[in-house]
């Protein structure tokens, strides 16, 4: 019985285990190896195994006497050596972390009106807000290129208004409010979504107690409210700011040479200098930034629970 | 007091209602004007539809994207399904971990190491590479959905057939698999419509070798805002709405689960 059951555990997750450990796992781990490598001389990577002029046999180059001619930290000290590339990780996070708050902000009132609203209306407003979510980011991001385009109606209203009041026309696209309400908007529902699903549970008996007690509107919503959605918020800041901070294609659309992130650095080292050790160096630190702020979210989310109750 | 609270939260709903869905309604709007520029509305015309199906690179790369999601969405479904399955029956560490992470890491990041991966296998980029690539981001929102329609399932009706003699196949067979059933079919369709959607991972797997809508989209829109683009995108559109409508009337659960 006990053989069969681990027979059957492995037939189960045996084979998607196997798949991801080969184009997901190891894959990882040949990008991490690669930013300890040397780029080749057409770039890509230095090889580490070469045929033998002389036997025509497949020969490992590498061996413990000349490891440091092809493995190396320059890769790293680059990356550091110039301040260009920390202040480059510094404004991703500023622009995922303006994204994240304006998200915030905009979804919150939202959710709650979802989560109060009855019953039978809840998964029409749900559904509402995602569906757009679900039609292609790209074309999310065209159609702000249309309305922020110099010709767009919206961008010849707001010339129109600061005309009136003497300023000269703006250009709205490539400026990093482009890049801003563009992240926004095609980040927004992960923000709705985990923010609707914590106050749907909240005891409404709770509001009612506190105002039994005198609170004011303000003070419900400080002092009940916001600590008991505060898992809501950290789940909905990590869906947001996560994918904000690898974004290439926003930046690379509507941001213009000025608004480059991240993504866009790495998508360059990858296709255009085919620089892989450098562009592998940039994805660890991504993910090292990545992998940080996940346990800094589940620390503070725990903490804020604690204080909550 | 509590009226002008609501009026408040209703004017700041509708704001955000709007701010979602004005732009895409400018994609399809503008997809029917007869003019050149996104700017002027100067007369209603199908020309840029006519125009987009006599197009044969897009043509082409419709077929890519189809080929590519139709392929994806069966493999991926059946993986994911097995790997759902495990994740509710045994008490794992690695499997959650594989599943999970390729949905919460920047999708850059996947695209890079799959693009040094394939490259490193001297495989030539194009239909295989982008078509593996997209079943291993997509087996964990299979698992997602089917673990949770696993979770609501009521484990005692098992419990009964093993009673009644059915053997662990027969059990599964006859009894889980009906159960989940919905939520198989909403993962594949979701995993189907993640597939035609992607761009991040197609733009590093696919390599000259093949072109998706997607891809097409991208470096149409590099170069210029033209109307054949919201032509695409509005069938595109259509087409990802009804799958989704679909895939909530299967699984309303699997919406969410993202």
């Amino acid at each position: 019985m006990a053989k069969s059951n681990r027979l059957s555990k492995w037939l189960i997750s045996g084979p998607p285990l196997l798949y991801l450990i080969i184009f997901f796992a190891i894959p990882s781990l040949i990008m991490a190896f690669a930013a300890f490598r040397f780029p080749g001389d057409y770039g890509g990577l230095l090889p580490l195994i070469a045929p033998n002029p002389e036997t025509g046999a497949s020969e490992l180059l590498v061996n413990r006497e000349n490891w440091r001619d092809y493995l190396t930290f320059e890769n790293f000290g680059r990356f550091f050596d110039d301040s260009i590339y920390l202040e480059l990780f510094i404004k991703s996070f500023w622009y995922a972390g303006i994204t994240t708050l304006v998200c915030l902000v905009m979804a919150y009132p939202l959710a709650w009106l979802i989560a109060r609203s009855p019953k039978k209306y809840r998964d029409l407003m749900i559904l509402l807000v995602i569906l757009p979510f679900w039609s292609n980011f790209l074309i999310r991001v065209y159609a702000w290129m249309i309305i922020l385009g110099p010709q767009g109606y919206f961008t010849m209203a707001i010339n129109q208004v600061l005309g009136l009041i003497g300023i000269g026309p703006i250009q709205l696209m490539f400026s990093h409010f482009a890049v801003i309400i563009v992240l926004v908007y095609v980040h927004l529902p992960f923000m709705v979504l985990p923010l609707y699903a914590n106050l749907e549970k909240h005891d409404m008996a709770l509001l009612d107690a506190a105002q039994d007690l005198g609170a004011s509107g303000w003070q419900r919503f400080w002092k009940v409210t916001w600590p008991l959605s505060l898992p809501g918020v950290w789940a909905g800041a990590a869906l947001v700011f996560i994918p904000a901070l690898g974004m290439f294609a926003v930046p690379d659309l509507i941001g213009g040479t000025d608004g480059i992130m991240i993504g866009n650095l790495i998508k360059q080292q990858f296709l255009d200098s085919r620089d892989w050790p450098f562009g592998s160096v940039l994805s660890i630190m991504l993910t090292l930034a990545v992998l940080g702020l996940a346990g800094l979210a589940a620390l503070i989310g725990r903490g804020g629970k604690r204080n909550a109750l | 007091m509590h009226s002008k609270q609501s009026k408040w939260l209703w004017a700041a709903a509708l704001f955000v209602y709007a701010f979602l869905y004005l732009p895409l309604i400018i994609v399809v709007v503008y997809s029917f004007n007869d003019s050149k520029l996104n700017a002027e509305w100067v007369g209603f015309t199908f020309k840029w539809y006519e125009i987009l199906f006599n197009d044969a690179q897009m043509l082409t790369a419709a077929r890519n994207t189809l080929l590519i999601g139709l392929v994806t969405s069966i493999c991926a479904t059946v993986l994911g399904t097995l790997a759902g399955l495990a994740m509710h029956k045994y008490k794992l560490r690695l499997l959650p971990l594989l599943v999970l992470t390729p949905i919460a890491i920047p999708e850059i990041l996947m695209g890079v190491s799959l693009l040094i991966f394939f490259v490193m296998l001297n495989m030539t980029l194009g239909l295989v590479s982008v078509t593996l690539a997209h079943i291993a981001f997509c087996i964990g929102f299979v698992a997602i959905v089917v673990r949770s329609r696993l979770q609501g399932m009521d484990e005692s009706l098992v419990e009964a057939a093993r009673d009644l003699g059915a053997t662990p196949v027969q059990a599964f067979r006859l009894v889980t698999m009906p159960l989940i059933m919905p939520g198989i079919i909403a993962g594949a369709l979701m995993a189907f419509t993640l597939s035609i959607d992607d761009f991040v991972i197609t733009f590093f797997t696919a390599g000259a070798g093949a072109s998706t809508l997607p891809l097409q989209i991208y470096s149409m829109i590099r170069i210029a805002v033209t109307p054949e683009v919201n032509a695409i995108s509005t069938l595109l559109m259509i087409l990802t709405l009804c799958l989704i409508l679909l895939a909530s009337k299967l699984a309303p659960s699997a919406l969410r689960a993202e």
